[in-house]
């Protein structure tokens, strides 16, 4: 396992897509000359990350993005509710489960690690990632 | 950075690759493990795809017409068996949902004149640079909890003359281990004498999944014959959420993580203190998908029994642990300590370096590449390749698998 390293200083830029195509919630995936980085959106805010999973390198980026699942409890310990938080998006390995905080990319259960990200820029509502 | 020419990127349709295994390929590439040899001790078909296939083979005609006359609705809950629990965390997990018509994870129909197991079995080998791959049922890994004896039975014949003589024919890198229905010893001799020797057939196996005193004296002419023929014998494991003790647990986290040790723990014991390394010095003992942290655990605890209460064990002419460590067990899950010398120590302990056999078990959702031991930092490159590749071909007398990327990429 390796922490999310920075780009390295030959950058392309790659035009991926209208910003509108970009669901929110959710993302697309794309192929920039053979790197595979999924570009996400929540709240408005764009976030791109490497396809490859820090634990065996699965595809983390066609995972399903969902809110963190949370349980409401009483004041006795009781459980009220359990829900899912969408506020606290998460996008998970389809291979194995990993969680990754969708805005930060930082894995779940250990926040020293986060997954590559790739700067992701807007320009006259297209969206362009530099990898 | 060059901006000055802005390329456009390439789309992939909903987020998903081609093949569920694209990264793999990958992640092997990267760590040159098409270059060592590499055998996966445990993976899976789902074979009620084929049902009508396994159904052509029940000699009994009233449970063949029970299975050609019912809907594959009600034939795996009722008459093979399920298992409780959704796999797949409610679709988090991409594999171990959609058992048939997947095309994503266990793609089928691409293989031409071969048959459609065969192809996507070598399809995910070629992916995770895997040269041999012992194949094992998925549903039919319930058949133990049936209490239809006559299914039990058939069935089993059955699903091992379509292994055998279907899909593991297609390709000398497809290995079988038969099935035998323990409960019935006449039939497992008949099993037993039917496929020993057949291509591609390395040992067989026993469901740790079935309530069978393996100790009795009416099963020791299974293991006689087995001891004669000094054949591997593989103790598969799997969870059972309906069991009592499992029924308090609030999720199938609890379950997978306690089951499949669970009823490995059950048959090793069993098969240790009643001395059958002793009876049948021949029989090579492999322990399968329950992983192994729970193996040091059984080396300490049986040892202490033992010396307290060695009258209970009489066979023995050793400690527990040293039949433990002259068994096998197959990696999958690893399950990696958060400290690598513990992960280490575990490895060790067990006598990791000649015991572990390396395993996928793919297509289930949590499987392992052969990244989850190549990755290990405190095993010597030598211990990571016997544990992938080398252990293996010895037990099982493989002969050394013809190296290098395959001919055509996955």
């Amino acid at each position: 396992m390796s922490d999310g390293a920075a780009p390295g200083s030959a950058l392309q830029r790659y035009r991926v897509c209208p910003v509108d195509d970009v669901p929110e919630g959710g993302g697309v995936l794309v192929d920039l000359g053979g790197r595979e980085v999924g570009v996400f959106k929540h709240q408005g805010e764009l976030h791109a990350y490497d396809n490859r999973c820090l634990h065996q390198g699965g595809p983390v980026c066609s995972g399903e993005v969902l809110g963190v699942t949370r349980l409401e409890l009483d004041a006795g310990g009781e459980v009220v509710r359990e829900y899912l938080d969408d506020s606290d998006r998460r996008l998970i390995c389809p291979w194995h489960g990993w969680e990754y905080d969708l805005v930060t990319g930082e894995l779940a259960h250990d926040r020293r690690f986060r997954l590559r990200r790739f700067e992701v820029t807007v320009e006259d509502g297209i969206v362009y990632v530099d990898a | 950075m060059s901006t000055d020419t802005v390329r456009d990127a390439r789309l992939l349709p909903d987020r998903r690759q081609p093949y569920y295994l694209d990264n793999a390929e990958r992640e092997m590439r990267r760590r040159g493990l098409y270059d060592i040899p590499i055998v996966d001790c445990d993976s899976h078909c789902y074979e009620t795809v084929c049902l009508p296939e396994i159904v052509a083979y029940i000699e009994n005609p009233n449970v063949r017409r029970s299975f050609e006359f019912n809907s594959p609705l009600i034939i795996e809950p009722g008459l093979i068996s399920g298992n409780m629990g959704d796999r797949t965390v409610g679709g988090r997990l991409h594999a171990g949902g959609a058992v048939s018509g997947d095309e994503e994870v266990y793609p089928l129909g691409e293989g031409g004149e071969m048959h459609p197991v065969a192809a996507t079995t070598l399809r995910s080998m070629d992916a995770m640079a895997i040269d041999y791959s012992i194949l094992f049922p998925t549903p039919m890994l319930n058949l133990g909890l049936n209490p239809d004896l006559k299914v039990r039975e058939e069935l089993t014949w059955a699903f091992n003359r379509w292994l055998v003589e279907d899909v593991v024919s297609a390709d000398p890198r497809l290995l079988a281990m038969p099935l035998l229905p323990i409960h019935e010893p006449e039939q497992c001799l008949r099993t037993i004498r039917a496929f020993a020797g057949r291509p591609g057939v390395v040992g067989f196996m026993i469901t740790c999944l079935q309530y069978e005193p393996l100790h009795r004296n009416r099963y020791m002419r299974v293991f006689a014959e087995l001891n004669e023929r000094g054949l591997p014998v593989a103790f598969h494991s799997a969870p059972n959420w309906r069991e009592r003790p499992f029924t308090v647990l609030d999720s199938f986290l609890g379950v997978h993580a306690l089951g499949f040790p669970f009823y490995a723990m059950i048959q090793l014991t069993n098969v240790v203190l009643t001395g059958m390394p002793e009876r049948f010095p021949n029989i090579r003992w492999i322990f399968m998908e329950a992983g192994q942290a729970w193996v040091p655990f059984l080396i300490a605890r049986l040892d202490n029994e033992y010396k307290q209460r060695s009258s209970e064990a009489p066979l023995l002419k050793r400690l527990p642990s040293e039949y433990i460590r002259d068994m096998y067990f197959t990696t999958q899950p690893f399950e990696s300590h958060e400290r690598a010398e513990d992960t280490r120590a575990m490895f060790d302990m067990m006598n990791g370096g000649r015991s572990l056999l390396y395993a996928s078990d793919y297509p289930h959702q949590d499987f392992d590449t052969p990244a989850s031991i190549w990755d290990q930092p405190r095993f010597t490159e030598e211990e990571r390749k016997a544990v992938l590749g080398g252990n293996a071909l010895e037990l099982f007398g493989l002969p050394m698998p013809k190296l290098g990327e395959p001919a055509v990429s996955s």
